[in-house]
């Protein structure tokens, strides 16, 4: 079926993945996911507040989703391994939204970091998606150290600058040999059409929706823009040319 | 002559990144004492560096200088 996708076995309908952070209340976070269509849906570990125990994503969420937990905030591999433990003995998945960063300002992965994680934590039975930079070298070295996904981004995390090097985007996922999901940059619909132009399976996204003026809008918004992304791939783009070609018929002009 | 006496220091461990006094026998205990249900879906807990699996909280002792972290599912992007 053209219109799914498989990671690491599991097939995946929505081209969509999608974040729980920074909305404005719960309950336009929980109408954004559904309004979505994401199947996908991420969380981060953290030390549980001994104040406050109370509100769980668990809960939240139920079992209608697919929770991918990340490993924000790492910023070492022994750091990322051992957050990728505790969710996995949290949420009962193997999967892994790998984050390891590099800088604290501009939030780019560490390339060493990331591989060295992916390596343990795919020994270890993980399912790995690591969130990595947009060269295809750094992408190979990760499907080959047996990250079941790659995810690079498209420009810095919650910057909304969109896809900033289409052409390397579009180079990865002609060369990865594995599903390639853009993560990251997207500002708005036509950015996350555009991955899927590109060629990437699917997108990742979570400020674009949160932060915008109408979260739900949005997000239904996104929902199409990967459908039709995804419908254009498929249909096939036709060649760029430098000139302008008529696409009316030659023949028949009046006058002449 | 009388004999020195070194002050008594009771056990600490750390739990997230705090210091406090080590008041529970066991994993267990600890996470009872501070409101976490056991069994609860969606937390887990590291001792030392590695993950102890909720159904083993019962029987893990704790001792003095160890490190705990206790995490769960937050939102996320």
């Amino acid at each position: 079926m053209s219109d799914s996708f498989e990671i690491a076995g599991r097939r995946l309908t929505s081209r969509l993945f999608i974040g729980t952070a920074g909305y404005p209340n719960r309950q336009v976070m929980l109408d954004s996911i559904t309004a979505s269509g994401a199947e996908v849906v991420t969380v981060s570990i953290r030390r549980i507040s001994l104040e406050g125990y109370a509100e769980s994503m668990v809960d939240l969420l139920g079992s209608d989703y697919v929770l991918l937990p990340n490993t924000a905030g790492c910023s070492t591999a022994r750091e990322a391994v051992l957050t990728a433990r505790l969710a996995r003995e949290a949420l009962d998945t193997n999967w892994i939204k790998l984050e390891v960063i590099g800088d604290r300002e501009t939030l780019h992965p560490d390339v060493e970091e990331l591989r060295r994680a992916t390596e343990e934590l795919v020994a270890d039975g993980f399912t790995v998606l690591p969130y990595c930079n947009d060269d295809p070298v750094s992408c190979r070295k990760l499907a080959d150290a047996g990250a079941a996904a790659v995810m690079p981004l498209g420009s810095p995390i919650g910057s909304g600058l969109g896809i900033a090097n289409p052409h390397a985007i579009e180079l990865i996922c002609a060369r990865s040999s594995v599903p390639v999901i853009l993560d990251a940059g997207i500002g708005t619909a036509s950015d996350a059409t555009l991955a899927l132009e590109l060629g990437c399976s699917a997108v990742l996204l979570n400020t674009a929706v949160a932060k915008a003026r109408d979260p739900r809008r949005m997000a239904a918004a996104m929902r199409a823009a990967v459908e039709a992304g995804h419908a254009a791939r498929e249909a096939g783009r036709i060649p760029k040319r430098t000139y302008a070609q008529a696409s009316s018929p030659q023949l028949g002009l009046i006058g002449t | 002559m009388t004999r020195h006496v070194p002050p008594h220091i009771p056990p600490h461990i750390q739990v997230n990144g705090q210091r406090e006094p080590l008041a529970a026998p066991t994993l267990d205990a600890l996470l009872r004492g501070k409101g976490v249900v056991p069994g609860a879906r969606g937390v887990a807990v590291a001792l030392n560096g590695e993950v102890v699996p909720a159904g083993r909280w019962a029987d893990t002792a704790l001792a003095e200088g160890d490190d705990l972290e206790i995490v769960r599912p937050f939102s996320g992007g």
